[in-house]
This record gives C-alpha cells, structure tokens and sequence, in this order.
C-alpha cells in the first residue's frame, strides 16, 4: 500500500503577553541586569517571581533582590540544539538555584561539553548586550565562581513577544487519498455510504451519522448549486485570496452535502441561492493533490435550482 | 442529584486590550468578586474548573497548568473544560454536576479569554494542505448560514439591526461590557460596513480580553443564591449530508431536555429573563426558535415586536450579552452569571424587574456544542 499523500503545514504567530505587575518587574529588572525574586507567605524567595503565593493563593507583593550567581541544582545535556534554543551549540539545560533564592530556575548552560557540568556547579549569568526585558537577556549562564556583570538603568517593559511556530505534516486519510490522487487527474472523486446512501464530497473515512466506512467510489460531474453564500469583504491576517469575493457552498450534482469554494465571474450582488455554477479548472501543468486546481466556481448560465431541490442541504 | 446553587458571581472589565493584567491577573480580577460576591475565601473552595477556548488563541498549550497557583488550585482537583465558544457555559454545568453530585460542597468555575494577545480570525482560518483556503474565521463560517436563515423564514432585512442596537443599548447599562453604545440606533448599525455579507460591522461581536468566574455552592453561603433547576449539554458533527446548519439538532435536544428538567412546559411565558449566546445579531432569532421560545420561522417576530427588550415579554441579553463583550471562553460563563445575576436581583441596572426565572445558554464550534442552565430564585 503506497502512503497516503502529505504536505507541510507550518502555523506560526507572534503572540503578544501582557506582563502585569509581577513579571513586567521581573523583566524590566533583567533589562537592568538584575535578578529579582518575591516572597512567599512561607518566607522562601521564588525565582522567577510568582504573582500569586503557591501556598496561600494570596497576591504577592514583595520582592526580594538575589544575585545573577548560582549554583546547579539538576542538568541536563543537549548534544544537539532544537530550533529556538537559547544555544546553536551543545549545551546544558540546567535548573539553576541562585544565591539568596529558594527556588530554581531553569537556564541553558554554557559548559562546552557535559564534563564541566555536575550537581553544585557554580554559575553565573552571562547578560546580553542588547536586552530588550526578557528571559533571554540572560544569554545564557556560564562556569564561575566570579560575580556577574554589576546593573545598570534601562526602561522598564509591560509587555513581551513571544513567537510560536510549529511544523506539522498534514497526512491525508487512506480514503482521502484517492480522491486527492482523482484531483490531480482532474476526477471528482466521491463516496457513498453503505447504510445511508449518501454521498460525501470530499469523502470521509466513516460515515458521520452512521459511524461504517464509507466503501462505495464514485465519480461526479464539476457542475453543481451554490445552497448559500457570503461575501467576504474583510481583510485578516494570513488571508490568501483578496477581498472583496464569494465564499459559496457548493452541491454538486449527484452529491448530499455542499463545500466551500471560491466564486468568481458574476458580482457579488448578482450572486443567489439555487444559483447554477461550474467549475474552472487551472491549467493543467498548474494541477496538484488539491482542490485548488478548481480555480474557482462560476455561474452556468441554467436556470436557477428550486429552492426545494437544495433546501434540506442548508 | 441534590440541590446546587451559585451564591457568587465576578467579572472583569473586558475591553479590546486589558494590557494591565497578565492571563492569571484577568483570571484573579474575575474571582476576586466572585468570591468577594459570595463572601468565601480560598478554604471554602473545594475545587476549580476552568474554561478557555482553543489554545491557538493565546499560544499557550495548556493554561490551566501554568494558572494553578492564580486559580487557587493548589492541593485541590483541577479540571479544564474545553468544548470551543461554548465552553464557558460547559464549565459552569461541569462545576454544577460536581456539586449536584455530592462530590464537592463549593466548586469555582473560572474562564477567560486574552484576545488581544493574538489573533483569533487567524486562528480560525489556518490553511490546511489540499483545501480551498476561503475560510474568513467566524463570521465568515456563519455568515452563510444567517443567509440561509433569512431565506427560510422570509425574515426582514432590518432585524438583524435591531438586535445590535438593542445588545448595544444593553451594554450601556452594564459596568463591566466592553462596548457601551447608548445612541446607537438601527440605522446607524444598517449603515456600517458590510463584512462578510449578509453581516455588518455592528452586527458583529467584539473582540474582548475578559474572565468570569461562578462560585456554586450546595447551601447559600451569603443570603443571595440562584438555584440552578436544570442544565444541558448536547454535541453533533461540524457537517453531515442533510445536517441543518440554521437550527441545529443537537440544540432542540439540548433545549427540550433542559425545559423538561426544570419542570417548563411553555418557556416563552415561564422564563423571565434570556442570556443567549448571540456574536452575530441575526443568532437571536435563529436561537429563539432553536430553544423552542417560538415555532420555527416566528423567532424574528418577537425581536420585531420588541419583545426581546428589557420590558418585553421575553428580555434577551439585558447585559448586552456577547454583541457588547466578547472573551471568548469567557462568554458562555457570563450569559451563566448574568441569568444568576437577573434572579439574584443584583444586575443593576440592567435588571430585568421581578426576574424569577432565567436562561444561560452557550453555543460553540460550527454550532456543533450546546451548553445551557436554567436557573431560579426559588430552591427546587
Ligand atoms: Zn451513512
């Protein structure tokens, strides 16, 4: 059996925190190339500070200056960084108690090879040049019994960016593949359900009312009803066709439940339910495992369909 | 199943950027009053639910780990419920059966939602290899089906904008909602911009950072309690051949199963007071057929009567509901706490008088979750 068809899906953004009073301290002092704690209702300092006591679930308010030195508390060797890791080189993931706090912090070491690293390790942090009020102002902590570079003055930060990207390969189903593979042959491929009798297009694996796989394949025309529409006159981030256009829900003829398609060659306000429409395909040499060599739908020019005929697909 | 009541409600001020407050201190804001509401304090709190739609909004996978401290969890059972723009109303019915169990006295049911930290149209509209990528996030997704709507029951075209100016006359009323439009009127709302058409601009939800929060208690805790009589939830598929995507199943079964626990019969006269999940105006009709208030076809008939304003027959979303405020996660929890609020008597000015009865009711994802609570000033 050959494997299903698959294509990277990367998701990424920008996200934005807003810091509040605890963490926007925390990372404005780094800027400053300090390091500061609070105290919890129990009298231990915590590093990075906690906003609301672990103990007592009351708002915490005072915070306690410790040192950028410290000791190894636990480690772990990375002989291979990951994309987004504080070090393109081998280093240690450390969880890092410095002096006058209670708790630790999790940090990259740089030690060069895991020889240099044990439990009671003396550290200290080495602070970025250009620090912008974040965890990664601490570039990274460092082997020394030396003090670490004394603070200075900076603006304080309410707010940070944190980007988050994922990579995904999107595999399509074993019954999902024969329909992608009909598409690259320009074929609409569709199945029927065994129990129900009605017809998925694109098909499912299973029947979503019956719950059985769906067995029967069958081919349909590219000619079908618009059952109800939008016109999406909004612009948004990530958006891939520009607006204004027609997002319709398309029934092709011989299928029982309509898809999103894109719809094109008549305006927007001539555009109706029951509307009869055709598929325009892409060139040829343009075609893929997608319903994107449907370029986009467009109106027949036959009569419209009785309301009645597409009513229960609404 | 013994009796449970919520005798504490909180929310925050929800606005477009709450900048101020980190995730935990939005949570907190919410829980503060409602614990404060109910006069308990954290050894009174037995366990916590917490609610927040799909993680994408803010990028952070699994919230409920890294708030634990902030929702005073520690040492107690934690659970996160997550069932899409509904999920808030699904955290308050979990935290409800945990009580009408037996298994907790005082349970806290928190949700939010820090839409300013992202961007939930992107996160709804994310391209997935093979399709045709004409998503347009949530309103586009519904925008068809409120067409389809209007075809079905020969609605007019200007119900719609008489659902936003109500909702948003609403809101003016209510200190926490995140839009206060008291002038807005039908034909200001008819001349916004079309977005994705047949939905305008002022017809469309707001994008809110906001929390709620619900303390719900086995016996009254500080006088005021709204008993909750009956709460339902209810699921179908995104899409099925012959699915009706304007009055979905899952909905009817969900309103008659909560009609028939709380011992109602004919709602549109028993219930006082409505919080309906409505982020796009034209929803209040359709959700007033869908939970049987009216026959199908006739829900744009009691908006166009104004029967749905405070004062009518049936006040729909006295609070401004979500066309004023919308945390996502957060939303279903408030139309919760407002129907707690309304027969509490603590709504304010934005009280529906002598409200006895009311509905909470949450909707998420394609219209495929349905979540609602009935709740009331007499103990069942
Ligand atoms: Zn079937």
């Amino acid at each position: 059996m050959t494997r299903p068809l698959s294509a990277p899906l990367d998701v990424g953004f920008d996200y934005t925190r807003s810091l509040g009073p605890t963490l926007g301290r925390f990372l404005s002092d780094l800027r400053r190339r300090k390091v500061t704690g609070i105290r919890g209702s129990d009298g231990r300092v915590h590093v990075p500070p906690l906003e609301y006591d672990p103990v007592t679930a009351e708002r915490l308010s005072e915070f306690v200056d410790v040192t950028a030195t410290g000791v190894v508390r636990g480690w772990s060797w990375i002989p291979e960084p990951l994309e987004g890791q504080p070090l393109d080189r081998p280093f240690a993931w450390a969880l890092i108690q410095l002096d006058g706090a209670d708790t630790s912090l999790l940090h990259a070491v740089d030690a060069g090879s895991p020889d240099q690293m044990s439990t009671g390790t003396r550290v200290r942090a080495r602070w970025r040049d250009e620090r912008v009020g974040a965890i990664t102002d601490i570039e990274c902590f460092e082997i020394s019994d030396e003090p670490a570079d004394p603070p200075v003055e900076a603006e304080a930060v309410t707010m940070v960016t944190t980007p988050v990207n994922l990579h995904y390969t999107h595999s399509a189903s074993p019954t999902e593949d024969p329909f992608l593979r009909g598409l690259m042959e320009g074929r609409l491929i569709a199945q029927r359900c065994p129990v129900c009798e009605k017809v998925y297009f694109p098909p499912r694996p299973a029947c979503p009312v019956d719950g059985v796989p769906t067995t029967d394949q069958i081919e349909l025309s590219d000619r079908g009803t618009i059952t109800t529409y939008c016109v999406v006159n909004v612009p948004f981030l990530g958006q891939r066709i520009p607006p204004p256009y027609v997002s319709a829900y398309v029934l092709l003829d011989g299928a029982d439940i309509p898809f999103l398609h894109l719809l094109l060659g008549v305006a927007p306000e001539d555009v109706r339910m029951g509307m009869r429409v055709e598929a325009v395909w892409k060139p040829r040499e343009e075609w893929g495992p997608t319903m994107q060599n449907i370029d986009h739908f467009r109106p027949s020019g036959e009569p419209d369909a009785p309301f009645d005929s597409y009513s229960q697909h609404l | 199943m013994r009796p449970a009541a919520v005798v504490g409600v909180g929310q925050t001020h929800h606005a477009a950027k709450r900048l101020d407050v980190s995730m935990a201190g939005l949570c907190r804001e919410a829980i503060d009053r409602a614990m404060a509401d109910a006069g308990v304090d954290w050894s009174d709190i037995d366990a916590v639910v917490l609610g927040k739609a799909p993680d994408l909004f803010e990028g952070v996978m699994m919230p409920e780990l890294f708030l634990a401290d902030a929702l005073g969890a520690v040492g107690k059972p934690l659970l996160r419920v997550h069932t899409a723009g509904s999920v808030g109303g699904s955290t308050g019915n979990v935290a409800a059966s945990l009580v009408q169990s037996g298994v907790h006295n005082r349970v806290l049911a928190v949700a939010f939602e820090k839409q300013s930290e992202s961007n939930a149209m992107w996160a709804l509209s994310v391209p997935t290899p093979f399709t045709m990528p004409v998503h347009a996030g949530a309103g586009g997704y519904f925008a068809p089906h409120v067409r389809s709507y209007i075809r079905r029951a020969s609605a007019p075209e200007h119900i719609g904008a008489m659902v936003a100016a109500k909702d948003r006359r609403n809101g003016a009323k209510n200190p926490y909602a995140h839009l206060k439009q008291p002038d807005i009127t039908v034909e200001s709302v008819q001349a916004s911009t079309m977005l994705w058409d047949p939905i305008r601009y002022d017809e469309t939800c707001p994008s809110s950072d906001g929390a709620c929060a619900v303390v719900i208690s086995a016996e009254p805790t500080s006088g005021q309690a709204a008993w909750i009589r009956a709460t339902a939830m209810r699921t179908e598929p995104t899409t099925f051949a012959g699915r009706d995507q304007v009055n979905p199943q899952a909905g009817q079964d969900a309103a008659r199963a909560l009609w028939k626990q709380a011992g109602i019969t004919d709602p549109l006269s028993e219930v006082d007071a409505a919080e309906i999940y409505v982020p796009f105006s034209w929803f209040e009709p359709m959700w007033l057929e869908n939970l049987g208030f009216t026959d199908i076809g006739q829900g744009w008939k009691l908006t166009e009567a104004g029967e749905t304003e405070i004062g009518g027959r049936l006040p729909v979303n006295p609070s401004g509901g979500v066309l004023s405020s919308n945390p996502i996660g957060a939303s279903g929890l408030l139309r919760f706490a407002e129907a707690a609020m309304q027969v509490m008597g603590t709504a304010g000015d934005h009280q529906v008088d002598g409200a006895r009865v009311a509905l909470g009711h949450a909707y998420g994802g394609g219209s495929q979750f349905f979540a609602m609570w009935v709740v009331g000033s007499e103990k069942p």
